[in-house]
């Protein structure tokens, strides 16, 4: 498919979807000349068009011994490209009111663009530039570089941080997962310009890339600018990693940092997309922690016992591992009950399961608030392109609310006595919690 | 986050878009209440939103934080509504709702499907004079914003270094008291504190109603009249006048210690004018200085402290009009390792004079202009901003023309009106300069 040099007919398959509110979002699905596919809504009222672009890998691709290099080398893209320095990028991209914006994390690198209709042409050129022909000049460099260092620094001691790298070491056992990709204070200063180079190469490159557009541009347009766009990014990168083998022994493990508030995240496994218990997992985890203030859990911590301002539970579908976390901060004297009452809430949901009642207050959140989504050029962009690398059908957008809808009671108490798993609910605690 | 408070610090102003003549309507109802709808046709959702004139700089002495606290509390049931049931109905009709304090305004929406509009503003209005509270929900919901106030403030250094900031910068206004309250107050708030905030601000001539998104104005201002216009003006409304700040005649300085800082850096704010409704020229300049001096990559801090002497991680220059009464003009230096807080202090201020000196760059101001002009064009993506922006500005004194003037206004400001902005805010008499940093300085010295 991604054949280069030869010429194939542009390909453009169409689906008009009805959105639960009635909305239509008519997405095609382009394969330009050169073998590049995207999803495209042409939406021609504001001329201006959001780009986005996804490269399946990200951070997890590092190198042994390089770790940040992913996101040091990310972070340069726009620092230094063709025959522009740092300034010189900045300089252009001003002047034609493009935004650009680049970012990675452990499963991919992300690059969101913005650009006026009136000068589309000169700002795909200067993007281009920032992919194929970032230069990683060393002023740059270490410009960059310090500002990675300085981010690490104020890391070691933001409780937040801090829970999330405890809990991630203690699951992920060496799966590149288990660390941050932003690298070490140690790793990052012993990075060179050659480790940022080899980084691009592993990071960018066809075989992983997905793209969608929406806005000022037809289809007919589209291709075109695709192949100028992306056409010379090597055909191959680094091979992607495996599953993570994950370690939930259940328990609690106290990280000592003397702050008022105690910050916890917990764990335990999740369940995948592909699983036909997805959705009713889905529905479940909105009555569990999920979703508003109607949650149990909120219900529970924050509005019968005023322990929290926030708590909640999220279902975490990552590319090699799936979990099911949560996350609550209290004062470190109060912490303790906290948690007690998120674990009684985690054992009584697997047991007694959640009331028909319940299921369709969720599934009505669910279903109602999805259209609320498909707000703004932007936003759909980023919907279209998270549904390629989720290895969605195109047609998704119109089935997903009738998947939702087909969930009964029934389902949601099977997969919750087989999912919830107390035994394996593995909290963090950061801070100089009382009784724990 | 839940129920949040807009944070204290302001982000350069960006323009209004020029086509929102076409799309914005306004009406006022009998009873006071100013009505604007803004139309996006693209997808069938509303933005339903109500502001009251009333924040945190309204608040008594002694009580800080009760308009915060009271928003909360208006989830808390009416007559009609049980606790929670508000937010309950909003998610099971496929919506969500939230609100937010500030030092200006108290705002309350939801986004939910257009069809279901009739509803929101039933509860809305519902809840704008028939709250109903008992003693236990103040006590469990105190114990919300204490843990709200642990997680955005207590835990956070540099927060409680910006707290500290603005209590120096405002010895008379009540800018200098946090908008989440001084931990001491909010630990006594009760029931009385709360209704009589409730009681004197709630009203609809005290509120503005914004509605975004796929709707027609006629059919608004008919749901509007119905649900609100049926609710009688407060008669008792106070002016908005508070206490105002004297003149400044000192700079100020402090140093925050704090043993989980990880990166010092230092920061200055001026005191320095708002947006005012027909007078919004001295404003546009400083908006337009803070873009020239520290708005983007080729700022003129970034690129001589950042990109010439490589003598700061992080250079930042900010300012936000939009507010009802003084304003400051922010800059805020992050200094590489191994540079002292005041090496870099001094080199900022050698920046700023040299910027004075040489005056404007042309082509810079022309590239900021010309984003200016395209974030009209990005606006239109995204209405409930827009609609965020009307309710911001009409609860900080300015009108509906002021709104889609000031692109215009901001176009206009020339060179030589920045560097006058900058010299009129420039005085260090009028300044107050806070040093963050992990070990006590002072402590240091008296040992040494």
């Amino acid at each position: 498919m991604k054949t280069l040099g030869l010429r194939t007919a542009l390909v453009i398959v169409g689906f008009f979807i009805a959105l639960p509110a009635s909305a239509e979002i008519d997405i095609k699905e382009v394969t330009s000349a050169g073998g590049i596919n995207a999803w495209l809504v042409e939406e021609p009222s504001i001329p201006f068009v959001a780009l986005e672009l996804r490269f399946r890998g990200g951070t997890s691709l590092d190198e042994a011994g390089k770790r940040g290099a992913t996101n040091l080398m990310v972070g340069l893209l726009e620092e230094g490209a063709g025959n522009l320095d740092a300034q010189g990028f900045a300089r252009e991209a001003e002047a034609l009111a493009a935004q650009f914006s680049y970012s990675s994390h452990g499963d991919g690198v992300s690059v969101s663009a913005r650009f006026l209709t009136e000068n589309r042409t000169e700002a795909l050129e200067l993007l281009r530039l920032s992919l194929i022909e970032p230069t990683f000049p060393q002023d740059a460099v270490e410009r960059v570089r310090a500002q990675v260092l300085s981010g690490l620094r104020s890391g070691l001691k933001d409780p937040n941080k801090i829970a999330g790298r405890a809990l991630n070491a203690q699951v992920y056992g060496d799966h590149p997962y288990a660390t941050s990709g932003d690298g070490t204070i140690d790793s990052v200063s012993a990075l060179t310009r050659d480790d940022l180079v080899t980084a691009h190469k592993n990071a960018l490159a066809l075989d992983r890339l997905y793209v969608s557009a929406v806005g000022d541009i037809t289809a007919e347009e589209l291709g075109p600018l695709l192949d100028a766009l992306l056409g010379a990014l090597p055909e191959t990168g680094a091979p992607l990693v495996g599953p993570a083998d994950l370690t939930l022994a259940g328990g609690t493990a106290v990280v000592d940092f003397d702050t008022p508030q105690s910050v916890a995240l917990w764990a335990q496994p999740g369940i995948d997309r592909e699983d036909p218990d997805f959705f009713a997992a889905y529905v479940m985890n909105v009555v569990l922690g999920g979703g508003g203030f109607e949650s149990r859990l909120m219900t529970e911590v924050r509005e019968k016992r005023g322990l929290t301002y926030g708590v909640y539970s999220y279902l975490v579908g990552r590319d090699q591992a799936n979990l099911y976390m949560g996350s609550v901060a209290s004062a470190n004297d109060r912490v303790g009950e906290a948690i007690t009452v998120i674990r009684d809430e985690w054992a009584k949901l697997a047991t007694e399961g959640a009331t028909e009642d319940e299921v369709s207050r969720a599934k009505a959140l669910l279903t109602g608030a999805y259209p609320l989504r498909f707000d703004g050029n932007g936003s759909i962009a980023g919907i279209m392109v998270g549904m390629q690398v989720d290895g969605m059908p195109i047609d998704y957008i119109a089935t997903r609310n009738d998947q939702v809808n087909a969930v009964t009671v029934e389902d949601v108490n099977r997969v919750a006595s087989d999912l919830l798993d107390p035994d394996a609910l593995t909290f963090v605690v950061v801070g100089k919690p009382e009784g724990i | 986050m839940l129920r949040t408070i807009t944070l204290a610090i302001g982000v350069a102003c960006a323009a209004l878009p020029a086509f929102a003549r076409d799309q914005v309507s306004d009406f006022t109802l009998d009873n006071g209440m100013q009505v604007v709808v803004i139309e996006d046709h693209r997808a069938p959702v509303v933005t339903h939103m109500v502001w009251y004139r009333a924040g945190s700089a309204d608040e008594q002495p002694g009580v800080s934080g009760v308009a915060h606290f009271l928003e909360h509390l208006l989830f808390k049931g009416t007559e009609t509504l049980e606790p929670g049931e508000f937010s309950a109905t909003v998610a099971a009709n496929g919506g969500r709702d939230n609100a937010f304090t500030s030092y200006d305004y108290t705002a309350y929406y939801q986004r939910v499907a257009a069809d279901r509009l009739e509803l929101m503003m039933t509860m809305e209005s519902d809840r704008m004079v028939n709250l109903q509270l008992s003693e236990e929900d103040i006590l469990t919901e105190r114990d919300v914003i204490i843990e709200e106030r642990n997680q955005r403030v207590e835990n956070n250094p540099g927060a409680l270094f910006r707290e500290q900031m603005s209590a120096a910068q405002y010895l008379n206004h009540r800018y200098g008291v946090p908008i989440i309250g001084w931990r001491h107050e909010m630990e006594t708030l009760d029931l009385q504190d709360a209704l009589a905030y409730y009681t004197q601000f709630y009203a609809p001539n005290n509120a503005i109603l914004v509605v975004a998104g796929d709707v027609q104005p006629d059919e608004v201002l008919d749901l509007a009249q119905k649900y609100y216009g049926t609710i009688p003006a407060n008669p008792d409304l106070p002016e908005r006048t508070r206490p105002s700040e004297p003149p400044q005649t000192s700079a100020r300085r402090m140093t925050f210690s704090d043993p989980r800082v990880a990166q010092p850096y230092l920061t200055r704010s001026y005191l320095a004018p708002e947006r005012n409704s027909d007078d919004q020229k001295t404003a546009a300049a400083l908006t337009l200085l803070a873009e020239v001096l520290g708005g983007a990559q080729t700022s003129v801090l970034n690129q001589k402290l950042q990109f010439e002497q490589q003598k700061v991680v992080y250079v930042g220059a900010w300012y936000s009009g939009t507010s009802l009464d003084k304003t400051t003009f922010n800059l805020t230096v992050v200094p590489v390792p191994g540079l002292s807080l005041e090496e870099a202090e001094q080199e900022l201020d050698q920046a700023v004079a040299d910027f004075i000196e040489t005056g404007v760059d042309e082509e810079q101001l022309d590239r900021i202009k010309m984003q200016l002009r395209a974030s009209q064009i990005y606006a239109r993506d995204d209405v409930e901003k827009m609609a965020n922006r009307y309710g911001r500005a009409l609860t900080s004194g300015l009108t509906i023309a002021d709104i889609q003037t000031w692109p215009d206004v901001l176009q206009a400001v020339s060179s030589e009106e920045i560097i006058a902005a900058a010299e009129m805010v420039f005085d260090k008499r009028k300044s107050v300069t806070g040093w963050l940093t992990a070990t006590d300085l002072t402590a240091e010295e008296i040992t040494q």
